[in-house]
Formats: C-alpha cells, structure tokens, sequence
C-alpha cells in the first residue's frame, strides 16, 4: 500500500512546558494547525505512524550512537521527562513490532539501519504525539536519526534513508502515515535559548516544501551551526521526509518563531503519491 | 577532563529511576562509579549550572539536572550566561565545535 500521509511538525519541550508563558493568541494558532494535521492524518486512515525524530539522549547515547535507529518495541514509554516540567503526562504508546521488522529488514536492502526493541521517547516523538495521537491508539514506529553532536550523518545519506524508508513503506500491506519532527534554526538550551534565524528558516521551508534536493543537500553542519545553531542539525528530519516524498511539493501550513518556545514553530504537508 | 563520565552520570540521572533515587538519598555513592575530576565533581555537587555548562556538558542532559534541582528555565538560561561570565567560553563538546 502506497504511503497515505506525510507531514512535518516541531517538537520542542516549550510547546508543551512553556505554553503558559507564550502570548496566548500565537500559540493558539500554532496549535490549531497541530489540529489540522491531526485531522489530516486521521483522514488518511493509517494503521500506524513512522514519526521521524531527533531524540536527544534518552535512549542513544555517546557509548553508542546510531546515526540511525528504527523502533521495533511492542510498546514505548514517554515522555521521558518529568511529567510536569514538560506539561504532558507519562503514557504507554502501542507499537507495530510485526511491521516494524518487515520495514527494517526492507530499508536494510539499502542502508544500514540499528532497532531498538526499548525505547522511552522524549519530547522530540511525545509533544507531536501529544496534538497528533492524544488518545495513543494508532501503533507507531519511531525512527531516530541522531542530530545531536557530530560526527553526524551527511544529508546525502539521510536522503538515501528518506528513500529507502518511502520504498520500504510501500511494499506494506499497511496504511502507513510518516511524520517528520525536528527544529529549524534554533540554539536549545544554551544562553541563546530563544534566538531563531527567521530568514534562514524560511528559506530553508521554501527548499523542503519545494522538495528541491540540491538545495537541502548543500548545506554543511559547519555553515548549519553558524547560522542556524546546534539545533538546526535537526533539518535532517526534514530533509528525510522531502527524500520520502521524492518528486511531490508540500504545504506550508504554520510558520512562527515563538521565543519561549525556542524554535520556528511549524507544521507542513507533503503530498504523497 | 573528563567530559563523557558527566554526561553518562547525567544521562543516567534522567533516564535511570533508580540511579536518581540512589543519586538523591546520597550523591557520593554515585559519583564514586565515575572517573570524575575534582572540578567536575565540585560542580555537580554544588550543583554549579554555569560551570557544567562551560565544561562542555551538551544542555540537552544539563537542563534536566537543572530542572532537577528546581531550577525555573529562565534561572537555567542565567545560570549559564553566568557561568560563561565567570569562567570563560566553552571548552570541548558540541558548543566548542567550531574551536576543535
């Protein structure tokens, strides 16, 4: 069954934590448009999601870190965080260990992947679950894709894994939905906490929505960290579902830097065909 | 220095129900499972936010042990711009990239 749904959405910890310190009237927008991909998603009717994340050391760690790691746990738990601090209460999340394994063993035909029958999600897969699956019924399979301190891997690489994870799902049976949540531009939890490259990230949407794969693959972690941050490493998720939905254009729905967030805010579609 | 023993004992506070539990009946009986300097353990016993920060510790595990220890986000964000006032820029790790 051909890939029913994609889309991409933020995830930082603020969103949820910190809502009550954002000016009400631009949160709320934001968060209506988490609602409207909400009712997208469920739209499509998926059996499970594959959400395409940035965890940040919940799990994956400097002992042992995978530039890719594919779920494949009868169940997950998060948030990870303190359930008050992060403003979203602690869940057991169904998973689809069956598919699981069939997609792993499929994307392995073409990049190497680790699997993780444990997992406890963190902010980065638990806020977008939070708007797009607050009642944890649909399975999901969580995919990570380690942005978080070099040695990193290189955008040319995580487009083959974007490819080969659209191709893998595919030759399912199952409706599947994939998700991509990352930051843009953004400097998390330094002293430029708060700080977004507005122009940058703009660009940077106009590059994903437009699916233009030179464009997303010239950047380097170098001229990222400079100009968009250590956070901005998480364009990788982006650009994983822009090589998913290889040859389609997307919708920007919501952009918005939101300070106390400490990111562009931003949810999109991309069309799947 | 020893960078990656206080981000394996941080990560393990945040992820490890037991590891906090015994870290907040008595820290020492932690800390004796890590190969520590003196300055690192100085600043996570205090806890020394600021100095942690300019150590290298990536804040993705740092503000957890703030939040751990009560910190409200804006005290953190103060915390390390006062530490980077007092000690100097970052030393190693993901904010020293460019540096290396």
């Amino acid at each position: 069954m051909p890939l029913v749904f994609a889309g991409a959405c933020s995830h930082a910890p603020g969103i949820t934590g910190r809502a009550h310190l954002a000016d009400p009237a631009i949160r709320d927008e934001f968060y209506s448009h988490y609602h409207r991909l909400r009712g997208a998603l469920e739209a499509a009717k998926p059996d499970a999601l594959v959400v395409v994340g940035a965890e940040h050391f919940a799990n994956f760690f400097f002992d042992n870190m995978p530039a890719y790691c594919v779920g494949m746990a009868d169940f997950y738990e998060g948030p990870i965080e303190d359930e008050e601090w992060l403003g979203i209460e602690r869940q057991r999340i169904p998973g689809a260990p069956d598919l699981s394994k069939r997609l792993i063993t499929r994307v392995m035909d073409d990049c190497d992947v680790a699997y993780a029958q444990e997992w406890k999600f963190d902010h980065g897969i638990s806020v977008p679950l939070h708007f797009l699956t607050p009642r944890y019924d649909l399975p999901v399979v969580p995919v990570n894709i380690n942005c978080q301190e070099p040695p990193l891997t290189p955008l040319h690489r995580t487009w083959a894994f974007g490819r080969a994870l659209r191709k893998a799902c595919d030759a399912m049976p199952e409706r599947i939905a994939l998700v991509g949540t990352g930051g843009i531009s953004h400097w998390p939890c330094t002293p430029d906490s708060g700080t977004v490259n507005e122009a940058w990230d703009r660009d940077f949407l106009d590059k994903f929505v437009n699916n233009r794969k030179d464009d997303l693959l010239a950047y380097t972690d170098e001229q990222v960290y400079r100009e968009a941050g250590h956070g901005g490493f998480e364009i990788r998720t982006f650009i994983a579902i822009a090589a998913a939905t290889e040859g389609a254009t997307g919708d920007l729905w919501f952009y918005a830097p939101i300070p106390i967030f400490a990111v562009g805010c931003t949810v999109a579609t991309m069309a799947v065909r | 220095m020893s960078l990656y023993y206080v981000q394996k004992l941080l990560y393990q506070l945040n992820r490890d129900p037991q590891v906090r539990a015994r870290f907040e009946a008595d820290p020492e009986t932690v800390l004796a499972d890590y190969e520590l300097t003196d300055e690192e353990l100085e600043a996570i016993r205090k806890p020394d936010i600021g100095l942690l920060f300019v150590l290298g510790v990536n804040g993705q595990l740092l503000m957890h042990y703030a939040a751990m220890h009560r910190y409200p986000w804006a005290d953190y964000i103060q915390a390390m711009r006062d530490g980077v006032s007092e000690y100097g820029k970052v030393r190693e790790g993901l904010y020293a990239m460019l540096e290396e």
